[in-house]
């Protein structure tokens, strides 16, 4: 796993962190909504589920004990390392 | 000592707030909505050990202050007391999901950093013993200052030692509630707060394993990419079969105590103008609507249940794909699929959409969803001129052409989502970032309490507007009265009326009777039915103005053709005083209700044309 994962690329149920959030790169609103929702830099998250009949969104993320759903655009705005 | 007047509930969405809500103030609720916003406001009475009872109002969910939604917005200001005419509460109610502490305190710490006398209810304790966690709620109130109660709300636990704690909270509010608000701490930021979060939900769990089993074995089946969209789609084949096959003896039993009505009237009283308008004017055209409570009943059921076990989340999750092919996201599955029950229930569940023209898109389309109004319609003139026969095994005409119109709604609203956001409400693609509830085994009265609100709703719409229009349209239909060899219709205000507009819906095939029923339906879609058969009643100065008879006379007078245009008609038309009204609220101001108004009209102009002359031309 290279540095620049993205929270999109990671493998079904792995755990990992998220390092860093590109919010530049998502609309301010939405931002302001992920991070209410504890997805920010520190969290400990893994990917659930993903995307139905073969596409790659949305995402179910899970962090502590909640599951949120996400699009793709946001799991790639997230960097993440291995846990 | 002052003493409280009211107390709120505030607390994460899925904190289980209305639960609690409802097992606090039982099923006497006074649901309204804030002056100005169409958020929804639950008030209710909760008794206090001393026998007093005070206000508790039911806040909508929130994640933070910062806040990024309109009914967050409401939240926000009824707790800081800046909302006008609604006084800040003395005491807040802090519900906590209790699996779920890490996430829910960060919340709850900007609530509590307010210093407004408060208490925590420590929700769904049973739950997290299921998820494996042992808390401790001593721990958990030492280090917030303030009281903490665990609470079962679905199994009314907890819930005296909680008016206890609120009746104590009156000590400390003692003629504070007036004073101004300690400044809360600008200083600590959202990092910080997550942090503290953290550590005092680990300072307040004594055990805990890392299993969520219920959650996850569901979610695999439910949320799968191959299996979970086959379950949903099952799951809306079954609802919309259950909503015609269940209702079926109800509606016969509204049918016979209406006929009942209707004899009881005829042999008490003598022959008068009053008595023609009993049966004529009021049980003729209220009857023809209440008739369809049942499948109202039912729909709601269905989606209150999909609600309450949290499975609309991921239902939401399942379509947001699809969605996304419109423009749209899975948020407006929910509003959309409500809509199919009434779209005022609908255009207000958008107001959970963060993204303005998102939200605009699904308000403008959700009028496209057949909702429980147009079936009246629908059912009356499917049952008149399409024959019961089956075209396969278990498969009848009449259930594939309402079918087909349900189809054609969701068609013209997937269109129509993708022209809108491509030309009035274009913009970035929306987002989708939701919550993905546990899943809950819901309580019987809480489904109750809901289906009540929702029935009720509907009567008094019965009641009101559709009462009067049918009343206004008897009057129209009864004046001037018609000499002898005359026909009453003719004559009428009300038939003068049509004839007048008659020539603008002559080339899309509609009669009279038919542009006739359609001006009154502007109050509601219901009231086409019982306008025709209110007109056919007094035309025929019949004793039977139950629907069967109606069933009967366009049987007798309606092509095929024209029958077909007019359902076409009613698949896109905006006939709906009331949808109007909340769209013009939601949006604040004229302009996209008449876009509304203009669009959907144009649409069911041009549909209705379009099926009447291929019917012809098809030589059916």
């Amino acid at each position: 796993m290279s540095s620049s994962d993205t929270l999109d690329m990671i493998a079904r149920g792995k755990r990992v962190a998220i390092t860093s959030v590109d919010w530049d790169s998502l609309a301010p609103e939405e931002g302001k909504r992920l991070r209410a929702l504890g997805l920010d830099e520190g969290a400990e998250v893994a990917v659930a589920h993903r995307g139905v009949f073969g596409t790659r969104d949305p995402l179910a993320v899970e962090i502590g004990r909640m599951t949120i759903a996400v699009r793709r655009v946001h799991a790639a705005a997230m960097q993440v390392e291995a846990l | 000592m002052t003493s409280i007047r009211r107390a709120a509930l505030v607390g994460n969405p899925n904190a289980g707030k209305s639960a609690l809500f409802n097992a606090l103030t039982g099923a006497r609720q006074k649901i309204a909505n804030y002056p100005g916003v169409t958020v929804e406001r639950k008030a209710g009475k909760l008794a206090l050990p001393s026998g007093e009872s005070i206000e508790l109002i039911d806040l909508p969910g929130s994640y933070s202050f910062d806040t990024t939604s309109p009914d967050e917005e409401v939240t926000r200001k009824v707790v800081m007391g800046e909302f006008a005419g609604e006084a800040r509460p003395d005491v807040l109610i802090v519900v906590l999901d209790a699996a779920n502490l890490e996430q829910h305190l960060v919340f709850a710490q900007e609530v509590l950093e307010l210093g407004i006398p408060a208490i925590v209810a420590l929700n769904m304790v049973d739950l997290a013993e299921r998820d494996g966690l042992t808390l401790d709620p001593a721990a958990l109130s030492g280090v917030l200052g303030v009281p903490v109660v665990p609470t079962v709300a679905v199994r009314r636990k907890g819930l005296s030692e909680l008016a206890d704690a609120v009746a104590a909270a009156e000590k400390k509010s003692g003629g504070s509630s007036q004073s101004q608000l300690p400044i809360a701490s600008p200083h600590i930021t959202l990092p910080e707060r997550r942090l503290a979060a953290r550590n005092i939900a680990k300072a307040a769990t004594l055990s805990e394993s890392a299993e969520r089993r219920v959650n996850s074995s569901l979610d695999k089946v439910l949320l799968h990419p191959w299996l979970g969209p086959p379950i949903l789609f099952a799951l809306l084949f079954v609802i919309f079969q259950a909503v015609f096959a269940w209702a079926d003896p109800f509606i016969g039993a509204i049918e016979s105590a209406g006929e009942f009505a209707n004899d009881w009237v005829v042999s008490a009283m003598p022959e008068s103008f009053f008595r023609d308008f009993l049966t004529e004017g009021v049980l003729a055209g209220v009857g023809s609507v209440v008739v369809f409570l049942p499948q109202i009943i039912i729909l709601f059921a269905f989606i209150l249940l999909m609600e309450s076990t949290g499975y609309m989340a991921r239902a939401a999750f399942v379509m947001d794909r699809l969605m996304a092919g419109v423009g749209l996201s899975g948020r407006s599955f929910i509003p959309l699929l409500s809509s199919f029950a009434c779209a005022i229930p609908g255009i207000m569940a958008t107001r959970s959409i963060a993204d303005p023209k998102d939200r605009l898109t699904t308000i403008l389309i959700a009028p496209l969803m057949t909702c429980s109004a147009r079936l009246p319609v629908y059912a009356v003139i499917i049952a008149a001129v399409i024959p019961a026969t089956n075209v396969g095994p278990g498969i009848g005409l009449q259930g594939l052409v309402l079918f087909a119109l349900y189809v054609a709604g969701i068609l013209g609203a997937m269109v129509a989502a993708l022209v809108l956001r491509s030309t009035v409400t274009a913009g970035k693609a929306s987002g989708f970032i939701m919550e993905l509830p546990r899943y809950q085994m819901p309580l019987l009265k809480d489904l109750l309490i809901g289906l009540w609100q929702r029935a009720w709703v509907f009567l008094r719409r019965a009641g009101t507007i559709i009462f009067t229009a049918t009343i206004i349209l008897w009057l129209l239909l009864t004046f001037p009265n018609a000499e002898q060899g005359e026909n009453q219709l003719d004559v009428s205000y009300a038939g003068q009326t049509s004839s007048a507009i008659q020539p603008a819906f002559e080339p899309i095939g509609f009669n009279r009777e038919m542009t006739l029923a359609l001006v009154p339906a502007m109050a509601a879609r219901e009231v086409a039915v019982a306008s025709l058969a209110t007109t056919y009643a007094v035309e025929a100065d019949g004793d039977e103005e139950t629907e069967a008879a109606l069933r009967d006379q366009i049987a007798a007078r309606w092509s095929l053709p024209t029958a077909l245009a007019f359902l076409a008609w009613f698949v896109f038309a905006p006939h709906c005083l009331s949808t109007i009204a909340v769209a013009r609220r939601e949006t604040n101001g004229w302009k996209w209700p008449l876009v509304m108004l203009g669009y959907l009209f144009a649409l069911a102009y041009i549909f209705a044309g379009a099926t009447y002359w291929i019917a012809i031309w098809a030589g059916l």
